[in-house]
């Protein structure tokens, strides 16, 4: 599939798709980045992202199911607009990362994969995230913040609503 | 912004250029860099290979296999193309020292990876990032651009005839592909199940050629190699354990941070005097020497032992990923096992049947246990269920999952004992564990 036919992604990410599946020895070792970042712009692995995928690599749907379920970070239905991720593993847990996701689930109202109702939040519990020196420490989509204690919690939830509403107010 | 950490035991050869601004790739040559990628390319692949030989550097992911004669391994001629895979899957919970080296110098990664490629003869080398760190996968793909824009990676690199390439990947999630079967498994745009071996992948690896595969900080040490010579690399460490490696020190210690300390230098003294020692002067309980995979050690028996593979291997546990996490006495080891059992059931890919029923029958076991619901007869259990995973598995993910449970439940016996009948945890917080 090109760009110019009919793709439910922007035209950025299809031209980027494009030159993916060309990049390497064959076209379906850009699966699984293809997948993470289809998710990054429509939200989740709907129906439709994953029949494009499918076409575009040629293989068949089941095809791509099957590997896009084997991985954590892949999704079928949205998350919020923030996806707050809180490492719970062994050494951000020595250092209180279950009084901090405790937090996290009060100040939110959700508990493990919930969605706040504006959309705006997910929680998630996850698996070491490769930053044990400065625990405990969590991700909001793809950043850091680190070295965090229950107290900082209102904060990073100021910060990500204060993006959303500048964003918001740009439209 | 992960914090830089110093020390005044640490020899800086890996992280010298940590906090310098070496992303920048002016600034990395400024530094010296990519004087080794000439050097290399003027020599030859025997002459790499004998210089990563005598430098003793071994794998920096756990195995701690000889780098040098893993490369040895790669036969000269071959009908497919050959392949360089870096391992930055970085996932082994206590381990972070990955993170820096993406953040801080991508450009060593890129290096390390083009002398790799020039010793076995491939064209194309591969940087496979974990998912999570995308942050640092920008960082590594602005670095390959620029390299690629100074004429150092693509056709005639450094203005020879030879090519190389390199192409930068992100996983989505998934501890099991940093195995390196699954990792190739995964970069073929396949779910990341272990591949059986042999055949190894220096002779059937990536899309059937023979593979290199190498972990980031290994990788992103080889120009250093090259650049002081393997002997005198050989020289900082101890005995057949050359140079220094990254260790990432977490838990409950005054200064945690990834300090880079010679090989075989002492655990306690690493403990107490570079991390600044236990935190709020409480007393040292457990240690996991190198990544939760690796199986606990006592405060007694950390005295004498030198960090290095041979000396953690002989006192019962694994230098592994070099992730060394503190565990205090307020700490109750009998949920710590819980939350290491738990990782690997939630990681178990459920290929092999020992390690996806393994460690789901040892999550439950000790999830009941925590709660005070355990009879005696289950501490046994859990040690049978364990002992039955070892060496049943294709890849190393059930041994991670069995070794560490096996220590926990043989050095701290007592602790799972006064769980037992209906008595509270003595250090319970938390009504529920959190079942990920």
């Amino acid at each position: 599939m090109k760009s110019e036919t009919m793709s439910i992604f922007s035209p950025q990410l299809a031209a980027r798709f494009d030159a993916l599946v060309e990049k390497y020895p064959v076209r379906r070792s850009a699966l699984v980045p293809m997948l993470l970042y289809a998710q990054d712009e429509i939200g989740y692995l709907s129906d439709a992202v994953i029949a494009e995928i499918a076409d575009r690599i040629g293989i068949t749907q089941l095809d791509v199911r099957n590997v896009a379920t084997y991985y954590s970070m892949l999704r079928f239905k949205p998350a919020g607009k923030y996806n707050v991720q809180v490492c719970t593993n062994i050494s951000c847990m020595l250092r209180g990362a279950y009084d901090l996701y405790e937090r996290f689930q009060d100040e939110l109202g959700i508990g493990h994969k919930g969605v706040t109702k504006d959309g705006l939040f997910s929680l998630e519990e996850v698996e070491c995230i490769g930053a044990c020196c400065w625990a405990p420490a969590i991700q909001v989509n793809y950043d850091f913040h680190d070295d965090l204690t229950p107290q900082h919690v209102t904060g990073i939830l100021e910060t990500y609503r204060g993006r959303a509403m500048a964003e918001g107010s740009k439209r | 912004m992960p914090r830089l950490v110093s020390h005044p035991d640490e020899v800086k050869v890996v992280s010298k250029r940590f906090g310098q601004g070496a992303a920048n790739i002016d600034r990395y040559i400024e530094l010296g860099g990519y004087e080794s990628t000439k050097k290399c390319l003027a020599q030859g692949p025997e002459w790499i290979i004998e210089e990563m030989k005598s430098s003793s550097l071994r794998g920096r992911g756990g195995a701690g296999f000889p780098t040098g004669l893993k490369w040895s391994f790669v036969p000269k001629q071959s009908a497919k193309p050959k392949y360089v895979l870096v391992n930055g899957d970085e996932s082994e919970p206590g381990t972070c020292k990955d993170h820096l080296i993406f953040l801080h110098d991508p450009h060593a990664v890129i290096e390390g990876t083009i002398i790799a490629g020039l010793a076995i003869g491939a064209k194309t080398g591969f940087i496979y990032l974990r998912g999570e760190y995308r942050y640092l996968l920008n960082i590594m793909e602005k670095a390959v651009a620029d390299a690629y824009a100074k004429g150092f990676l693509g056709k005639g690199i450094f203005g020879s005839d030879t090519e190389f390439q390199i192409i930068t990947q992100s996983g989505a999630g998934a501890y099991e592909v940093g195995e390196e079967s699954a990792l190739m498994e995964s970069l073929e745009g396949k779910r990341g199940v272990p591949r059986i071996k042999p055949p190894f992948p220096a002779v059937v690896g990536l899309y059937g050629g023979p593979t290199v595969i190498n972990n980031a900080e290994t990788i992103a040490t080889v120009p250093h190699v090259i650049a002081m010579g393997g002997a005198a690399f050989a020289a900082i460490g101890s005995p057949r354990n050359g140079g220094t490696r990254l260790f990432s020190i977490s838990g409950h210690v005054e200064r945690p941070g990834v300090y880079e300390l010679p090989m075989g230098f002492n655990l306690k003294k690493m403990i107490y005097e570079v991390a600044g020692g236990i935190r709020g002067g409480r007393t040292l309980k457990a240690v996991v020497p190198g990544g939760s995979s690796t199986p606990v050690l006592l405060p007694a028996e950390i005295e004498e032992l030198g960090m290095d593979f041979d000396q953690v291997g002989k006192a019962g546990s694994m230098l592994g990923s070099g992730g060394v996490v503190v565990i205090d006495d307020q700490t109750c080891m009998v949920e710590f096992a819980l939350r290491t059992i738990s990782f690997y059931q939630h990681e178990s890919c459920g290929w092999c049947i020992p390690c996806r029923e393994g460690t789901d029958w040892l999550k439950k076991s000790l999830t009941r246990f925590h709660a005070g619901y355990g009879v005696a007869k289950d501490i046994d259990n859990i040690q049978y269920l364990a002992e039955n995973m070892m060496g049943r598995t294709f890849c190393p993910l059930g041994d991670a999952a069995a070794m560490p449970t096996l220590g926990f439940v043989k050095k701290f016996r007592k602790e799972f004992e006064d769980h037992l009948n209906g008595k509270p945890c003595p250090f319970a917080k938390h009504v529920e564990l959190a079942v990920v």
